[in-house]
């Protein structure tokens, strides 16, 4: 694989490791969130950037096609995952997890 | 709050972690083997057989048309599982409308007609070049959000009948054209050759609807409205909360 496509896989995983340290070192729940969000698109990015790994032949469309409902979903997945917090916050007042110091 | 010493250590060994998966996955990419199957290779040979003539709509609708209608199923889960969470909580007291600014309403005037056409032409252009249903959804849906923020689409209690209907008419549709070669004695989602085309349209539109009104009911199903920020503003934390 080289090129073009090469560097957005690679920018794809440092936004995957980016979000990997952001879901591990912040006990709000909300950088949790976004953090986990951010590795999605670290994901997404590697899988698009993958679908072309020569230039000049034509993109694989399997990979373009999942990305394409991926993308669709991990933000219904948010909105649920933030209705989740927004309940746990009315319901105990708190932001994080038991098991973690409070933010 | 100084962070203490441990603190910056366990930021270190996360950042260490994070680094080495990084770069693992960096070797990982670099020395990819070629793939066993070539996919898209695939994908051309039988494209013509589809029904539409751009391969992500033939993969999406057709050939992996199974993972699609599980994933509209995902999407119905999460508005359930939204909508469920609000009707558990306690319904606020009705407030005045909110004071939407003149900007913001002019600006819609302009920008939902133009929003509506153009999800209609990512519909259409999915037979053929980059577009569909998850695309003119997305955009529809992006409309819905902002006629929540305008006020126009009150906070959502408990969705009534023709909301449901929009919700479920894109999984309905799909799931009817999908398991209706089964009584014919095909396989699911085997569709007639034929009418492959027209098929695939019809599932789109319902998909860009139901997509449309499930992004836009879980923004209305999350929020409070557009002055809920002022009011929570000036409001006591909720019973029970405790100083973190």
């Amino acid at each position: 694989m080289i090129g073009p496509s090469l560097s957005y896989a690679l920018a794809g995983v440092a936004l995957f490791a980016l979000g990997l340290y952001g879901l591990s070192v912040h006990p709000h729940l909300l950088r949790k969130v976004l953090a986990f969000n951010v590795t999605g698109s670290g994901v997404f990015l590697v899988l698009v950037s993958l679908s072309q790994r020569d230039p000049g032949t034509p993109p694989d469309p399997v990979p373009q096609a999942l990305v394409l409902t991926g993308i669709v979903v991990a933000v219904s997945a948010t909105a649920f995952a933030l209705a989740l917090l927004r309940r746990l916050y009315a319901l105990t007042g708190k932001t994080g997890l038991d098991d973690e110091p409070a933010p | 709050m100084k962070p203490s010493a441990s603190h910056h250590l366990e930021r270190l060994a996360a950042a260490a972690l994070a680094a080495s998966i990084g770069l693992a996955l960096v070797a990982a990419i670099i020395r990819l083997p070629k793939p066993a199957i070539e996919l898209s290779a695939r994908v051309a040979a039988h494209l013509a057989e589809s029904g539409v003539r751009h391969p992500v709509t033939a993969v999406l609708l057709n050939f992996r048309g199974y993972d699609t209608l599980l994933e509209v199923a995902v999407l119905l889960l999460a508005v359930l599982g939204v909508l469920a969470l609000r009707a558990s909580a306690s319904a606020p007291a009705a407030r005045p409308p909110a004071s939407v600014s003149p900007v913001l309403a002019a600006l819609l005037h302009l920008v939902i007609p133009l929003m509506v056409l153009a999800a209609g032409y990512l519909l259409w252009a999915g037979g053929y070049r980059a577009g569909g249903a998850f695309q003119a959804g997305a955009v529809l849906g992006g409309a819905g959000v902002l006629l929540c923020l305008a006020g126009a689409i009150p906070p959502l209690r408990s969705p009534g009948g023709w909301s449901i209907a929009a919700l479920l008419l894109g999984f309905g549709v799909f799931l009817a054209v999908a398991a209706a070669p089964v009584a014919g004695g095909a396989r699911l989602l085997e569709y007639p050759r034929i009418w492959a085309g027209a098929l695939i349209l019809l599932i789109e539109s319902g998909l860009t609807l139901s997509i449309a009104a499930i992004l836009t009911t879980l923004f209305a199903g999350a929020s409070d409205g557009p002055d809920a920020a002022v009011r929570r503003g000036n409001s006591d934390p909720p019973a029970g909360a405790r100083k973190g």
